[in-house]
């Protein structure tokens, strides 16, 4: 390790420019639907979107894992249903998916 | 559709919410702006619920770090990108494509493509949000990230009315990551592949978890199938993140479309 604490010029400027973006995207969707009257269809569709946007995320992700991701996965389904515990829940899925791993 | 009488139970939702209770008996979690507030207590409780999820999210952060040694990135340099891009895939990817000379172009565009979502994420976030002060919405979208959006949408579906609490999980969240970013830095050369320890699944398991939350009986099922079944095909044909986008726009337009049938 050169030095904990350099700074590339270069670097600093890439990251700073990865941060207007990546807060554009933030603050954007919440500044649009401000300024537009929301019908109660597109309310309705905005509803969705989150639990969308979860499986959406957790999809393809999934899809690209094998036996030992699935496993783990239904694990923290079911310990979710019962506890409602993300804590727990997550504890059992990186436990599990190392065992089942080991295992499979 | 098999759940269409089930979603017009909830139709006529008020979409002023100045009466509030629009729910039926299986929704009580109807946006009711005005009874949100923005005060400690939600940034207590939001820091205080955010702090588990933190932690995993942490061992995600060491990820984050290793790759960015391994990319040639000094402590300095990635606990600065952590501490202020605050998105964690977009991170990695970048790392990933980090090269000499760096691909700035590359970067700066992948990066807004794979954050693209935040604004959907922001989106569904104003129901609640609409009688917020702007330096309070915005200022709490900058610390939103993918685990402390979801716990946030949890609570306010819960009908708490702590609008804060995107900002007080944000703050715990930001805190694990920038430190867990500057361990991996250091643990970079000793610690080998992260997968041998099950990181790789945290956000994995995250997801499934608030999945398992976010269920609101058969209502939910046609639209988690279109998000599913796009973001799964998108994956394998489209670079980067725009699955996430595209799953669940084309949940959210398929709701639109079967509203009023």
């Amino acid at each position: 390790m050169a030095d904990v604490l350099s700074l590339d010029p270069l670097v600093v400027g890439v990251i700073l420019a990865m941060t207007v973006v990546t807060v554009l995207t933030k603050v954007g969707g919440i500044w649009l639907v401000r300024r537009v009257e929301l019908s109660e269809r597109l309310q309705a569709g905005l509803d969705v979107l989150p639990g969308a946007i979860v499986i959406a995320v957790l999809g393809p992700e999934l899809a690209a894992g094998g036996p030992a991701e699935w496993g783990a996965a239904a694990l923290v389904v079911a310990v979710m249903w019962r506890t409602e515990s993300i804590l727990l829940a997550l504890l059992t899925g990186v436990v599990g998916v190392v065992s089942l791993r080991a295992l499979l | 559709m098999a759940t269409d009488s089930e979603s017009d139970a909830v139709a006529p939702r008020d979409s002023s919410a100045a009466t509030g209770g629009g729910g039926g008996p299986e929704r009580d979690d109807a946006p009711d702006a005005d009874a949100v507030r923005f005060d400690r207590e939600g940034v207590r409780a939001g820091f205080l619920t955010g702090i588990p999820v933190a932690i995993g999210v942490g061992g995600y952060g060491i990820a984050f770090g290793v790759l960015a040694s391994q990319a040639g990135l000094s402590v300095a340099e990635a606990a600065l990108m952590s501490a202020t891009v605050l998105a964690g895939a977009s991170q990695i990817i970048a790392v990933e494509l980090w090269a000499h000379p760096i691909p700035v172009a590359t970067i700066v565009a992948t990066t807004f493509a794979v954050n693209l979502r935040y604004s959907l994420m922001g989106a569904a976030l104003q129901p609640w949000f609409r009688r917020l002060s702007p330096a309070q919405i915005y200022g709490s979208l900058v610390m939103m990230a993918d685990e402390n959006w979801a716990l946030t949408m949890r609570d306010l579906q819960s009908g708490s009315g702590r609008g804060a609490f995107l900002l007080g999980s944000g703050i715990a969240l930001w805190l694990c990551w920038v430190g867990a970013t500057i361990l991996g830095v250091f643990a970079g050369e000793t610690i080998g592949d992260p997968g041998r320890y099950g990181l790789d699944f945290v956000l994995a398991a995250v997801f499934v978890a608030l999945a398992v939350d976010l269920w609101e009986g058969r209502s939910t099922l046609a639209p988690w199938l279109v998000a599913l079944g796009v973001s799964v095909v998108t994956a394998n044909v489209l670079p980067g993140r725009w699955y996430i986008l595209l799953g669940g726009l084309a949940a959210a337009a398929l709701e639109v479309v079967r509203r009023d049938g």
